[in-house]
Protein backbone atom coordinates (compact mmCIF):
# COMPACT_ATOMS: atom_id res chain seq x y z
CA UNK A 1 0.00 0.00 0.00
CA UNK A 2 2.88 2.33 0.76
CA UNK A 3 3.76 2.60 -2.93
CA UNK A 4 0.61 4.65 -3.53
CA UNK A 5 0.60 6.67 -0.32
CA UNK A 6 2.43 9.57 -1.97
CA UNK A 7 -0.75 10.24 -3.94
CA UNK A 8 -3.52 8.50 -2.07
CA UNK A 9 -2.69 9.79 1.39
CA UNK A 10 -5.03 9.03 4.27
CA UNK A 11 -6.14 12.65 4.44
CA UNK A 12 -7.07 12.61 0.75
CA UNK A 13 -8.93 9.32 1.08
CA UNK A 14 -10.77 10.65 4.10
CA UNK A 15 -11.96 13.75 2.21
CA UNK A 16 -13.08 11.74 -0.81
CA UNK A 17 -15.11 9.46 1.41
CA UNK A 18 -16.50 12.26 3.59
CA UNK A 19 -16.35 15.48 1.59
CA UNK A 20 -16.69 18.62 3.74
CA UNK A 21 -18.83 21.62 2.82
CA UNK A 22 -20.73 19.46 0.39
CA UNK A 23 -23.96 20.83 -0.98
CA UNK A 24 -25.49 24.03 -2.27
CA UNK A 25 -25.09 27.39 -0.57
CA UNK A 26 -28.28 29.44 -0.27
CA UNK A 27 -27.48 33.12 -0.59
CA UNK A 28 -24.26 32.53 -2.52
CA UNK A 29 -23.13 35.56 -4.53
CA UNK A 30 -20.52 33.83 -6.69
CA UNK A 31 -20.82 30.59 -8.59
CA UNK A 32 -18.95 28.60 -11.22
CA UNK A 33 -19.08 25.14 -12.76
CA UNK A 34 -16.13 22.93 -13.58
CA UNK A 35 -16.30 19.88 -15.78
CA UNK A 36 -13.66 17.58 -17.18
CA UNK A 37 -15.61 15.60 -19.75
CA UNK A 38 -12.87 13.07 -20.32
CA UNK A 39 -12.80 11.92 -16.69
CA UNK A 40 -16.32 12.94 -15.89
CA UNK A 41 -15.16 15.06 -12.95
CA UNK A 42 -17.82 17.65 -12.15
CA UNK A 43 -17.92 20.44 -9.61
CA UNK A 44 -20.42 23.20 -8.88
CA UNK A 45 -18.91 25.80 -6.55
CA UNK A 46 -20.84 28.37 -4.49
CA UNK A 47 -19.18 31.26 -2.66
CA UNK A 48 -20.46 33.92 -0.33
CA UNK A 49 -18.24 37.00 -0.15
CA UNK A 50 -18.94 39.81 2.31
CA UNK A 51 -18.50 43.51 1.66
CA UNK A 52 -14.82 43.39 2.66
CA UNK A 53 -14.04 40.73 0.10
CA UNK A 54 -13.77 37.95 2.66
CA UNK A 55 -14.98 34.46 1.74
CA UNK A 56 -17.54 33.80 4.45
CA UNK A 57 -19.01 30.57 3.15
CA UNK A 58 -18.10 28.12 0.43
CA UNK A 59 -19.75 24.91 -0.67
CA UNK A 60 -19.35 22.50 -3.53
CA UNK A 61 -21.29 19.75 -5.19
CA UNK A 62 -20.09 17.27 -7.70
CA UNK A 63 -18.78 13.87 -8.53
CA UNK A 64 -15.52 12.51 -9.77
CA UNK A 65 -12.32 10.76 -8.89
CA UNK A 66 -10.78 10.70 -5.42
CA UNK A 67 -8.24 13.38 -6.25
CA UNK A 68 -10.75 15.88 -7.66
CA UNK A 69 -13.22 15.35 -4.83
CA UNK A 70 -10.67 15.54 -2.04
CA UNK A 71 -9.09 18.59 -3.63
CA UNK A 72 -12.45 20.39 -3.77
CA UNK A 73 -13.31 19.40 -0.21
CA UNK A 74 -9.98 20.52 1.24
CA UNK A 75 -10.06 23.70 -0.80
CA UNK A 76 -13.40 24.73 0.68
CA UNK A 77 -12.00 24.23 4.19
CA UNK A 78 -8.91 26.28 3.42
CA UNK A 79 -10.85 29.15 1.86
CA UNK A 80 -13.19 30.01 4.70
CA UNK A 81 -12.37 33.37 6.21
CA UNK A 82 -9.76 34.17 3.56
CA UNK A 83 -9.67 37.39 1.56
CA UNK A 84 -9.93 37.14 -2.20
CA UNK A 85 -6.28 38.17 -2.57
CA UNK A 86 -5.24 35.42 -0.14
CA UNK A 87 -7.33 32.88 -2.03
CA UNK A 88 -5.69 33.93 -5.30
CA UNK A 89 -2.27 33.51 -3.73
CA UNK A 90 -3.18 30.02 -2.51
CA UNK A 91 -4.43 29.15 -5.98
CA UNK A 92 -1.14 30.24 -7.48
CA UNK A 93 0.94 28.31 -4.91
CA UNK A 94 -1.24 25.21 -5.30
CA UNK A 95 -0.92 25.41 -9.05
CA UNK A 96 2.89 25.72 -8.92
CA UNK A 97 3.11 22.85 -6.45
CA UNK A 98 1.08 20.31 -8.45
CA UNK A 99 2.77 21.37 -11.68
CA UNK A 100 6.10 20.60 -10.01
CA UNK A 101 7.41 24.09 -10.68
CA UNK A 102 11.01 24.61 -9.63
CA UNK A 103 11.23 26.47 -6.33
CA UNK A 104 7.47 26.51 -5.81
CA UNK A 105 6.45 28.19 -2.57
CA UNK A 106 3.94 26.40 -0.36
CA UNK A 107 3.98 28.80 2.56
CA UNK A 108 0.24 29.51 2.49
CA UNK A 109 -0.98 26.03 1.70
CA UNK A 110 -1.04 24.33 5.10
CA UNK A 111 -2.76 20.95 4.84
CA UNK A 112 -3.13 21.38 1.09
CA UNK A 113 0.53 20.37 0.84
CA UNK A 114 -0.79 16.81 0.98
CA UNK A 115 -1.38 17.21 -2.79
CA UNK A 116 2.33 17.68 -3.50
CA UNK A 117 2.54 14.04 -4.62
CA UNK A 118 0.31 14.84 -7.60
CA UNK A 119 3.31 16.32 -9.42
CA UNK A 120 4.62 12.79 -9.92
CA UNK A 121 1.36 11.80 -11.63
CA UNK A 122 1.18 14.18 -14.61
CA UNK A 123 -2.06 12.60 -15.85
CA UNK A 124 -3.76 13.57 -12.59
CA UNK A 125 -2.74 17.22 -12.25
CA UNK A 126 -5.93 18.26 -14.01
CA UNK A 127 -7.98 16.37 -11.40
CA UNK A 128 -6.33 18.15 -8.48
CA UNK A 129 -6.55 21.57 -10.07
CA UNK A 130 -10.15 21.50 -11.34
CA UNK A 131 -11.62 22.85 -8.09
CA UNK A 132 -9.09 25.68 -7.99
CA UNK A 133 -9.68 26.75 -11.58
CA UNK A 134 -13.40 26.68 -10.83
CA UNK A 135 -12.75 28.93 -7.84
CA UNK A 136 -10.85 31.33 -10.09
CA UNK A 137 -13.85 31.41 -12.42
CA UNK A 138 -16.27 31.96 -9.54
CA UNK A 139 -14.23 34.87 -8.20
CA UNK A 140 -14.25 36.47 -11.64
CA UNK A 141 -17.89 35.61 -12.31
CA UNK A 142 -17.09 33.67 -15.45
CA UNK A 143 -20.16 32.03 -16.89
CA UNK A 144 -18.35 29.48 -19.02
CA UNK A 145 -17.92 25.96 -17.65
CA UNK A 146 -14.29 25.45 -16.66
CA UNK A 147 -12.21 22.49 -17.78
CA UNK A 148 -8.64 21.54 -17.01
CA UNK A 149 -8.33 19.00 -19.77
CA UNK A 150 -8.04 19.46 -23.49
CA UNK A 151 -10.86 17.09 -24.22
CA UNK A 152 -10.21 14.14 -26.44
CA UNK A 153 -13.19 12.14 -27.67
CA UNK B 1 -21.80 -14.31 -56.12
CA UNK B 2 -23.81 -12.98 -53.19
CA UNK B 3 -26.00 -15.95 -52.46
CA UNK B 4 -26.45 -17.12 -48.90
CA UNK B 5 -24.64 -14.87 -46.49
CA UNK B 6 -22.62 -16.83 -44.02
CA UNK B 7 -23.09 -15.26 -40.60
CA UNK B 8 -19.95 -13.74 -39.22
CA UNK B 9 -19.36 -15.02 -35.77
CA UNK B 10 -16.27 -14.73 -33.67
CA UNK B 11 -14.56 -17.91 -32.62
CA UNK B 12 -16.66 -19.31 -29.82
CA UNK B 13 -14.92 -19.99 -26.53
CA UNK B 14 -15.83 -23.65 -26.92
CA UNK B 15 -12.31 -24.88 -26.37
CA UNK B 16 -12.94 -25.22 -22.64
CA UNK B 17 -9.96 -23.19 -21.63
CA UNK B 18 -7.62 -24.88 -24.05
CA UNK B 19 -5.43 -22.50 -25.95
CA UNK B 20 -5.26 -22.75 -29.72
CA UNK B 21 -2.70 -25.26 -30.88
CA UNK B 22 0.10 -23.89 -33.01
CA UNK B 23 -0.29 -20.38 -31.62
CA UNK B 24 2.90 -19.58 -29.76
CA UNK B 25 2.31 -16.41 -27.80
CA UNK B 26 5.86 -16.44 -26.38
CA UNK B 27 7.21 -16.37 -29.91
CA UNK B 28 4.77 -13.65 -30.93
CA UNK B 29 5.83 -11.48 -28.00
CA UNK B 30 9.38 -11.53 -29.30
CA UNK B 31 8.14 -9.80 -32.45
CA UNK B 32 7.10 -6.72 -30.43
CA UNK B 33 10.16 -4.88 -29.08
CA UNK B 34 8.13 -2.62 -26.77
CA UNK B 35 6.91 -5.56 -24.71
CA UNK B 36 10.40 -5.76 -23.17
CA UNK B 37 9.99 -2.25 -21.75
CA UNK B 38 9.45 -1.62 -18.07
CA UNK B 39 7.09 1.01 -16.65
CA UNK B 40 7.59 2.28 -13.10
CA UNK B 41 10.16 -0.49 -12.76
CA UNK B 42 7.61 -3.20 -13.54
CA UNK B 43 7.22 -5.34 -16.65
CA UNK B 44 4.78 -3.68 -19.04
CA UNK B 45 1.36 -5.35 -19.10
CA UNK B 46 -0.21 -3.64 -22.09
CA UNK B 47 -3.98 -3.96 -22.03
CA UNK B 48 -4.95 -0.82 -23.91
CA UNK B 49 -5.12 -2.36 -27.36
CA UNK B 50 -8.51 -0.91 -28.21
CA UNK B 51 -6.89 2.54 -27.96
CA UNK B 52 -3.89 1.55 -30.03
CA UNK B 53 -1.84 -1.59 -30.54
CA UNK B 54 1.91 -2.08 -30.35
CA UNK B 55 3.92 -2.60 -33.51
CA UNK B 56 5.80 -5.72 -34.58
CA UNK B 57 9.36 -5.42 -35.79
CA UNK B 58 8.25 -6.13 -39.36
CA UNK B 59 6.14 -2.94 -39.36
CA UNK B 60 8.87 -0.84 -37.77
CA UNK B 61 11.36 -2.18 -40.31
CA UNK B 62 9.02 -1.55 -43.24
CA UNK B 63 8.77 2.12 -42.23
CA UNK B 64 12.49 2.37 -41.71
CA UNK B 65 13.33 0.63 -44.96
CA UNK B 66 11.10 3.03 -46.92
CA UNK B 67 12.70 6.11 -45.39
CA UNK B 68 16.23 4.69 -45.56
CA UNK B 69 16.28 3.14 -48.99
CA UNK B 70 13.47 4.27 -51.33
CA UNK B 71 11.80 7.38 -49.89
CA UNK B 72 10.19 9.12 -52.83
CA UNK B 73 6.86 10.50 -53.97
CA UNK B 74 4.40 8.21 -55.72
CA UNK B 75 2.51 8.29 -59.03
CA UNK B 76 4.75 11.07 -60.33
CA UNK B 77 8.42 10.47 -60.80
CA UNK B 78 10.04 8.61 -63.62
CA UNK B 79 13.02 7.77 -61.47
CA UNK B 80 13.64 4.41 -59.87
CA UNK B 81 12.88 5.33 -56.26
CA UNK B 82 9.51 6.77 -57.20
CA UNK B 83 8.68 3.61 -59.09
CA UNK B 84 9.66 1.51 -56.08
CA UNK B 85 7.62 3.67 -53.70
CA UNK B 86 4.59 3.57 -56.02
CA UNK B 87 4.87 -0.20 -56.30
CA UNK B 88 5.05 -0.64 -52.54
CA UNK B 89 2.12 1.77 -52.04
CA UNK B 90 -0.10 0.02 -54.55
CA UNK B 91 0.99 -3.41 -53.28
CA UNK B 92 -0.35 -2.40 -49.85
CA UNK B 93 -3.68 -1.59 -51.51
CA UNK B 94 -3.86 -5.12 -52.86
CA UNK B 95 -2.99 -6.47 -49.39
CA UNK B 96 -5.88 -4.50 -47.90
CA UNK B 97 -8.18 -5.71 -50.67
CA UNK B 98 -7.32 -9.34 -49.93
CA UNK B 99 -7.51 -8.75 -46.19
CA UNK B 100 -11.09 -7.49 -46.48
CA UNK B 101 -12.11 -9.88 -49.24
CA UNK B 102 -12.92 -7.00 -51.59
CA UNK B 103 -13.56 -7.79 -55.26
CA UNK B 104 -11.28 -5.08 -56.61
CA UNK B 105 -8.26 -3.14 -55.30
CA UNK B 106 -9.85 0.06 -56.63
CA UNK B 107 -12.41 -0.30 -53.85
CA UNK B 108 -9.71 0.42 -51.24
CA UNK B 109 -9.17 4.09 -50.33
CA UNK B 110 -6.35 5.13 -48.03
CA UNK B 111 -7.48 7.53 -45.32
CA UNK B 112 -6.00 8.91 -42.12
CA UNK B 113 -8.04 6.41 -40.12
CA UNK B 114 -11.55 5.15 -39.47
CA UNK B 115 -12.67 8.66 -38.52
CA UNK B 116 -11.63 10.12 -41.84
CA UNK B 117 -13.21 7.20 -43.69
CA UNK B 118 -16.57 7.93 -42.07
CA UNK B 119 -16.25 11.67 -42.69
CA UNK B 120 -15.36 11.02 -46.30
CA UNK B 121 -18.54 9.00 -46.85
CA UNK B 122 -20.64 11.56 -44.96
CA UNK B 123 -19.25 14.49 -46.95
CA UNK B 124 -19.43 12.85 -50.38
CA UNK B 125 -22.00 10.09 -50.60
CA UNK B 126 -23.97 11.64 -47.75
CA UNK B 127 -24.15 15.14 -49.20
CA UNK B 128 -25.13 13.75 -52.56
CA UNK B 129 -27.79 11.33 -51.36
CA UNK B 130 -29.23 12.46 -48.03
CA UNK B 131 -32.03 15.00 -48.26
CA UNK B 132 -34.42 16.82 -45.95
CA UNK B 133 -36.75 14.35 -44.24
CA UNK B 134 -34.38 11.41 -44.70
CA UNK B 135 -33.13 9.42 -41.75
CA UNK B 136 -29.77 7.98 -40.74
CA UNK B 137 -29.66 5.15 -38.23
CA UNK B 138 -26.83 4.72 -35.76
CA UNK B 139 -26.66 2.66 -32.57
CA UNK B 140 -26.44 3.65 -28.93
CA UNK B 141 -22.99 2.06 -28.71
CA UNK B 142 -21.23 4.03 -31.44
CA UNK B 143 -17.91 5.76 -30.97
CA UNK B 144 -18.20 9.54 -31.37
CA UNK B 145 -16.57 9.19 -34.78
CA UNK B 146 -19.62 7.29 -36.04
CA UNK B 147 -22.08 9.78 -34.53
CA UNK B 148 -20.75 13.29 -35.07
CA UNK B 149 -20.16 13.16 -38.88
CA UNK B 150 -23.78 12.02 -39.31
CA UNK B 151 -25.07 14.69 -36.94
CA UNK B 152 -23.23 17.31 -39.00
CA UNK B 153 -24.70 15.92 -42.21
CA UNK B 154 -28.22 15.74 -40.76
CA UNK B 155 -27.96 19.31 -39.57
CA UNK B 156 -26.83 20.51 -42.96
CA UNK B 157 -29.51 18.59 -44.85
CA UNK B 158 -32.45 18.73 -42.47
CA UNK B 159 -32.31 14.97 -42.06
CA UNK B 160 -32.85 13.10 -38.77
CA UNK B 161 -30.45 10.93 -36.81
CA UNK B 162 -32.15 7.95 -35.17
CA UNK B 163 -30.59 5.71 -32.56
CA UNK B 164 -31.03 1.96 -32.17
CA UNK B 165 -31.18 1.32 -28.41
CA UNK B 166 -29.28 -1.40 -26.56
CA UNK B 167 -30.24 -3.71 -23.71
CA UNK B 168 -28.56 -4.05 -20.30
CA UNK B 169 -26.06 -6.54 -21.68
CA UNK B 170 -24.99 -4.02 -24.31
CA UNK B 171 -26.65 -5.73 -27.28
CA UNK B 172 -28.72 -4.04 -29.96
CA UNK B 173 -32.45 -4.48 -29.46
CA UNK B 174 -33.49 -6.22 -32.66
CA UNK B 175 -37.16 -5.28 -32.57
CA UNK B 176 -36.27 -1.62 -32.13
CA UNK B 177 -33.98 -1.80 -35.13
CA UNK B 178 -36.81 -3.22 -37.23
CA UNK B 179 -39.14 -0.53 -35.94
CA UNK B 180 -36.71 2.31 -36.67
CA UNK B 181 -35.74 1.07 -40.12
CA UNK B 182 -38.16 2.63 -42.62
CA UNK B 183 -38.17 3.65 -46.28
CA UNK B 184 -36.91 7.03 -45.06
CA UNK B 185 -33.70 5.41 -43.76
CA UNK B 186 -30.91 6.27 -46.19
CA UNK B 187 -28.04 4.79 -44.23
CA UNK B 188 -27.34 2.53 -41.29
CA UNK B 189 -23.97 3.31 -39.65
CA UNK B 190 -22.96 0.65 -37.17
CA UNK B 191 -19.87 -0.57 -35.33
CA UNK B 192 -18.91 -4.15 -36.04
CA UNK B 193 -17.46 -4.37 -32.53
CA UNK B 194 -18.16 -1.79 -29.80
CA UNK B 195 -15.02 -0.11 -28.45
CA UNK B 196 -16.51 0.53 -25.02
CA UNK B 197 -18.35 -2.76 -24.49
CA UNK B 198 -16.79 -5.29 -26.83
CA UNK B 199 -20.18 -6.31 -28.22
CA UNK B 200 -19.97 -8.01 -31.63
CA UNK B 201 -22.95 -6.77 -33.60
CA UNK B 202 -24.79 -9.07 -36.04
CA UNK B 203 -23.86 -6.89 -38.98
CA UNK B 204 -24.63 -9.60 -41.55
CA UNK B 205 -28.28 -9.53 -40.53
CA UNK B 206 -28.32 -5.74 -40.20
CA UNK B 207 -26.94 -5.34 -43.72
CA UNK B 208 -29.45 -7.80 -45.20
CA UNK B 209 -32.45 -6.17 -43.54
CA UNK B 210 -31.23 -2.64 -44.32
CA UNK B 211 -30.75 -3.52 -47.98
CA UNK B 212 -34.27 -4.94 -48.17
CA UNK B 213 -35.45 -1.51 -47.04
CA UNK B 214 -33.24 0.22 -49.61
CA UNK B 215 -30.75 1.68 -47.13
CA UNK B 216 -26.99 1.59 -47.48
CA UNK B 217 -24.79 0.34 -44.65
CA UNK B 218 -21.48 1.69 -43.35
CA UNK B 219 -19.63 -0.55 -40.90
CA UNK B 220 -17.10 0.89 -38.47
CA UNK B 221 -14.55 -1.91 -38.27
CA UNK B 222 -11.96 -0.14 -36.10
CA UNK B 223 -12.43 -2.64 -33.26
CA UNK B 224 -13.23 -5.72 -35.33
CA UNK B 225 -10.46 -6.20 -37.90
CA UNK B 226 -7.77 -6.97 -35.28
CA UNK B 227 -9.98 -9.67 -33.74
CA UNK B 228 -12.06 -11.41 -36.38
CA UNK B 229 -11.95 -12.18 -40.08
CA UNK B 230 -13.96 -9.87 -42.32
CA UNK B 231 -15.24 -10.57 -45.82
CA UNK B 232 -16.91 -7.48 -47.24
CA UNK B 233 -18.31 -9.39 -50.21
CA UNK B 234 -19.93 -12.07 -48.07
CA UNK B 235 -21.27 -9.34 -45.79
CA UNK B 236 -22.39 -7.30 -48.80
CA UNK B 237 -21.72 -4.07 -46.89
CA UNK B 238 -21.54 -0.83 -48.83
CA UNK B 239 -18.76 0.82 -46.81
CA UNK B 240 -16.32 -0.60 -44.28
CA UNK B 241 -13.72 1.50 -42.45
CA UNK B 242 -10.85 0.77 -40.10
CA UNK B 243 -7.70 2.31 -38.63
CA UNK B 244 -4.20 0.97 -39.19
CA UNK B 245 -2.88 1.67 -35.71
CA UNK B 246 -5.44 -0.57 -34.05
CA UNK B 247 -4.24 -3.52 -36.10
CA UNK B 248 -0.52 -3.29 -35.32
CA UNK B 249 0.14 -0.73 -38.05
CA UNK B 250 1.21 2.93 -37.90
CA UNK B 251 -0.97 5.80 -36.74
CA UNK B 252 -2.36 8.24 -39.27
CA UNK B 253 -3.36 5.64 -41.82
CA UNK B 254 -6.60 3.75 -42.38
CA UNK B 255 -8.81 2.12 -44.94
CA UNK B 256 -12.15 2.93 -46.45
CA UNK B 257 -13.67 0.13 -48.45
CA UNK B 258 -16.58 1.03 -50.71
CA UNK B 259 -18.39 -0.84 -53.47
CA UNK B 260 -16.90 0.37 -56.72
CA UNK B 261 -20.16 1.55 -58.27
CA UNK B 262 -20.86 3.65 -55.19
CA UNK B 263 -17.37 5.13 -55.09
CA UNK B 264 -17.58 5.90 -58.79
CA UNK B 265 -20.87 7.75 -58.32
CA UNK B 266 -19.58 9.86 -55.44
CA UNK B 267 -18.12 13.35 -55.78
CA UNK B 268 -14.49 13.84 -54.70
CA UNK B 269 -13.70 14.47 -51.02
CA UNK B 270 -10.78 16.89 -51.21
CA UNK B 271 -9.41 18.59 -54.26
CA UNK B 272 -5.73 18.70 -55.10
CA UNK B 273 -2.92 16.88 -56.78
CA UNK B 274 -3.04 13.18 -57.64
CA UNK B 275 -6.87 13.15 -57.80
CA UNK B 276 -7.28 14.81 -61.17
CA UNK B 277 -6.83 13.68 -64.72
CA UNK B 278 -6.66 17.21 -66.10
CA UNK B 279 -6.95 20.72 -64.74
CA UNK B 280 -7.79 23.93 -66.54
CA UNK B 281 -9.31 27.03 -64.98
CA UNK B 282 -12.50 26.27 -66.88
CA UNK B 283 -12.95 22.62 -65.97
CA UNK B 284 -11.16 19.96 -63.99
CA UNK B 285 -11.59 16.28 -64.71
CA UNK B 286 -11.24 13.87 -61.81
CA UNK B 287 -9.56 10.53 -61.75
CA UNK B 288 -11.50 7.36 -61.13
CA UNK B 289 -11.55 5.71 -57.68
CA UNK B 290 -9.50 5.17 -55.66
CA UNK B 291 -7.30 8.09 -56.74
CA UNK B 292 -10.27 10.45 -56.89
CA UNK B 293 -10.34 10.25 -53.08
CA UNK B 294 -6.61 10.49 -52.43
CA UNK B 295 -5.72 14.13 -53.01
CA UNK B 296 -2.23 15.30 -52.17
CA UNK B 297 0.84 13.32 -51.22
CA UNK B 298 -0.49 10.58 -48.94
CA UNK B 299 1.07 8.97 -45.89
CA UNK B 300 3.23 6.71 -48.06
CA UNK B 301 5.26 5.28 -45.17
CA UNK B 302 2.05 4.65 -43.25
CA UNK B 303 0.51 2.78 -46.16
CA UNK B 304 3.60 0.61 -46.50
CA UNK B 305 3.65 0.02 -42.73
CA UNK B 306 -0.02 -0.90 -42.77
CA UNK B 307 0.68 -3.38 -45.55
CA UNK B 308 3.32 -4.99 -43.34
CA UNK B 309 0.88 -5.08 -40.41
CA UNK B 310 -1.80 -6.79 -42.50
CA UNK B 311 0.82 -9.31 -43.63
CA UNK B 312 1.74 -9.95 -40.02
CA UNK B 313 -1.86 -10.55 -38.96
CA UNK B 314 -2.59 -12.69 -42.01
CA UNK B 315 0.51 -14.81 -41.51
CA UNK B 316 -0.26 -15.28 -37.82
CA UNK B 317 -3.80 -16.24 -38.80
CA UNK B 318 -6.93 -14.44 -37.71
CA UNK B 319 -8.57 -17.72 -36.78
CA UNK B 320 -5.82 -18.50 -34.26
CA UNK B 321 -5.71 -14.89 -33.06
CA UNK B 322 -9.47 -14.93 -32.46
CA UNK B 323 -9.29 -18.25 -30.59
CA UNK B 324 -6.39 -17.03 -28.44
CA UNK B 325 -8.11 -13.76 -27.61
CA UNK B 326 -11.43 -15.46 -26.88
CA UNK B 327 -9.62 -17.74 -24.45
CA UNK B 328 -8.17 -14.67 -22.75
CA UNK B 329 -11.52 -12.91 -22.76
CA UNK B 330 -13.32 -15.81 -21.14
CA UNK B 331 -10.49 -16.22 -18.62
CA UNK B 332 -10.53 -12.48 -17.93
CA UNK B 333 -14.28 -12.37 -17.39
CA UNK B 334 -13.97 -15.25 -14.96
CA UNK B 335 -11.05 -13.64 -13.08
CA UNK B 336 -12.68 -10.23 -12.84
CA UNK B 337 -16.03 -11.65 -11.78
CA UNK B 338 -14.30 -13.20 -8.76
CA UNK B 339 -13.43 -9.72 -7.50
CA UNK B 340 -16.02 -8.50 -5.06
CA UNK B 341 -17.58 -5.17 -5.99
CA UNK B 342 -16.42 -5.34 -9.59
CA UNK B 343 -19.12 -4.79 -12.17
CA UNK B 344 -18.53 -5.76 -15.79
CA UNK B 345 -20.05 -3.30 -18.24
CA UNK B 346 -21.00 -5.00 -21.49
CA UNK B 347 -21.94 -8.62 -21.05
CA UNK B 348 -23.12 -9.46 -24.56
CA UNK B 349 -23.21 -13.09 -25.60
CA UNK B 350 -20.89 -12.25 -28.49
CA UNK B 351 -17.92 -10.18 -27.42
CA UNK B 352 -14.43 -9.50 -28.68
CA UNK B 353 -11.38 -8.02 -27.04
CA UNK B 354 -12.84 -5.75 -24.36
CA UNK B 355 -13.20 -6.02 -20.58
CA UNK B 356 -14.92 -2.85 -19.37
CA UNK B 357 -15.68 -2.54 -15.68
CA UNK B 358 -16.46 -0.33 -12.72
CA UNK B 359 -15.55 -0.75 -9.05
CA UNK B 360 -18.44 0.72 -7.10
CA UNK B 361 -17.61 4.21 -5.90
CA UNK B 362 -13.98 4.07 -6.96
CA UNK B 363 -13.53 6.29 -9.99
CA UNK B 364 -12.02 4.66 -13.11
CA UNK B 365 -9.26 7.27 -13.20
CA UNK B 366 -8.11 6.25 -9.74
CA UNK B 367 -8.20 2.64 -10.92
CA UNK B 368 -6.15 3.60 -13.97
CA UNK B 369 -3.50 5.41 -11.93
CA UNK B 370 -3.02 2.59 -9.43
CA UNK B 371 -2.92 -0.02 -12.20
CA UNK B 372 -0.36 2.05 -14.09
CA UNK B 373 1.97 2.11 -11.09
CA UNK B 374 1.84 -1.69 -11.15
CA UNK B 375 2.81 -1.76 -14.80
CA UNK B 376 -0.71 -2.46 -16.07
CA UNK B 377 -1.77 -0.08 -18.85
CA UNK B 378 -5.53 0.24 -19.33
CA UNK B 379 -7.84 3.02 -20.43
CA UNK B 380 -10.07 4.90 -18.02
CA UNK B 381 -12.75 7.26 -19.22
CA UNK B 382 -15.75 7.39 -21.49
CA UNK B 383 -13.86 5.90 -24.45
CA UNK B 384 -15.23 8.51 -26.85
CA UNK B 385 -18.60 6.86 -26.44
CA UNK B 386 -20.47 9.14 -24.05
CA UNK B 387 -23.93 7.94 -25.13
CA UNK B 388 -22.98 4.41 -24.00
CA UNK B 389 -21.87 5.71 -20.61
CA UNK B 390 -25.13 7.63 -20.32
CA UNK B 391 -27.06 4.48 -21.21
CA UNK B 392 -25.45 2.66 -18.28
CA UNK B 393 -25.66 5.77 -16.06
CA UNK B 394 -21.94 5.86 -15.35
CA UNK B 395 -19.43 8.64 -16.04
CA UNK B 396 -16.69 6.29 -17.16
CA UNK B 397 -15.35 2.76 -17.05
CA UNK B 398 -11.97 1.16 -16.66
CA UNK B 399 -11.28 -0.80 -19.83
CA UNK B 400 -8.77 -3.58 -20.37
CA UNK B 401 -8.56 -4.52 -24.04
CA UNK B 402 -6.76 -7.44 -25.60
CA UNK B 403 -4.24 -7.94 -28.34
CA UNK B 404 -2.73 -11.04 -29.88
CA UNK B 405 0.37 -10.82 -27.64
CA UNK B 406 -1.46 -10.82 -24.32
CA UNK B 407 -1.27 -13.80 -21.98
CA UNK B 408 -3.21 -15.36 -19.15
CA UNK B 409 -0.39 -14.29 -16.85
CA UNK B 410 -1.14 -10.69 -17.82
CA UNK B 411 -4.81 -11.19 -16.99
CA UNK B 412 -3.66 -12.47 -13.60
CA UNK B 413 -1.54 -9.33 -13.19
CA UNK B 414 -4.60 -7.23 -14.04
CA UNK B 415 -6.75 -9.00 -11.47
CA UNK B 416 -4.03 -8.68 -8.83
CA UNK B 417 -3.63 -4.97 -9.57
CA UNK B 418 -7.39 -4.40 -9.35
CA UNK B 419 -7.41 -6.05 -5.93
CA UNK B 420 -4.69 -3.61 -4.91
CA UNK B 421 -6.97 -0.72 -5.89
CA UNK B 422 -9.63 -2.03 -3.54
CA UNK B 423 -7.02 -2.33 -0.81
CA UNK B 424 -5.93 1.31 -1.22
CA UNK B 425 -9.53 2.53 -1.03
CA UNK B 426 -10.65 0.24 1.76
Amino acid sequence: MSEFSDLYQDLILDHQKNPRNFGELPGANHHADGYNPLCGDKIALDLKLNGEGVIEEVKFKGSGCAISKASASMMTMALKGKKVAEAEKMFSQFHDMVMGKEGAKTTDLGKLKVFAGVRDYPARVKCASLAWHTLEAALHDEKQVISTEDGEG
Amino acid sequence: MKTKVKPHKPAKPSNNGKRPAGFDVAKIRKDFPILKEKVHGRPLVYLDNAATTQKPLSVIEALESYYRTYNSNIHRGVHLLSVKATDAYEAARVKAQKFLGAADAREIIFTRGATEGINLVAQTWGRQNVKAGDEILVTNMEHHSNIVPWQMLCEEKGATLKVIPINDAGELIKDEFHRLLTPRTKLVAVAHVSNALGTVNPIDKIIRVAHEMGAKVLVDGAQSVPHLAVDVQALDCDFYVFSGHKIYGPTGIGILYGKYALLDSMPPYQGGGDMISSVTFEKTLYKKPPHKFEAGTPHIAGVIGLGAALDYVTQTGLGDIAAHEQDLLVYGIQKLKEIQGLQLVGTAAHKAGVLSFTLGEIHPHDIGTILDRQGVAIRAGHHCAQPVMERFRIPATARASLGLYNTREEIDALAKAVKKVIEVFR
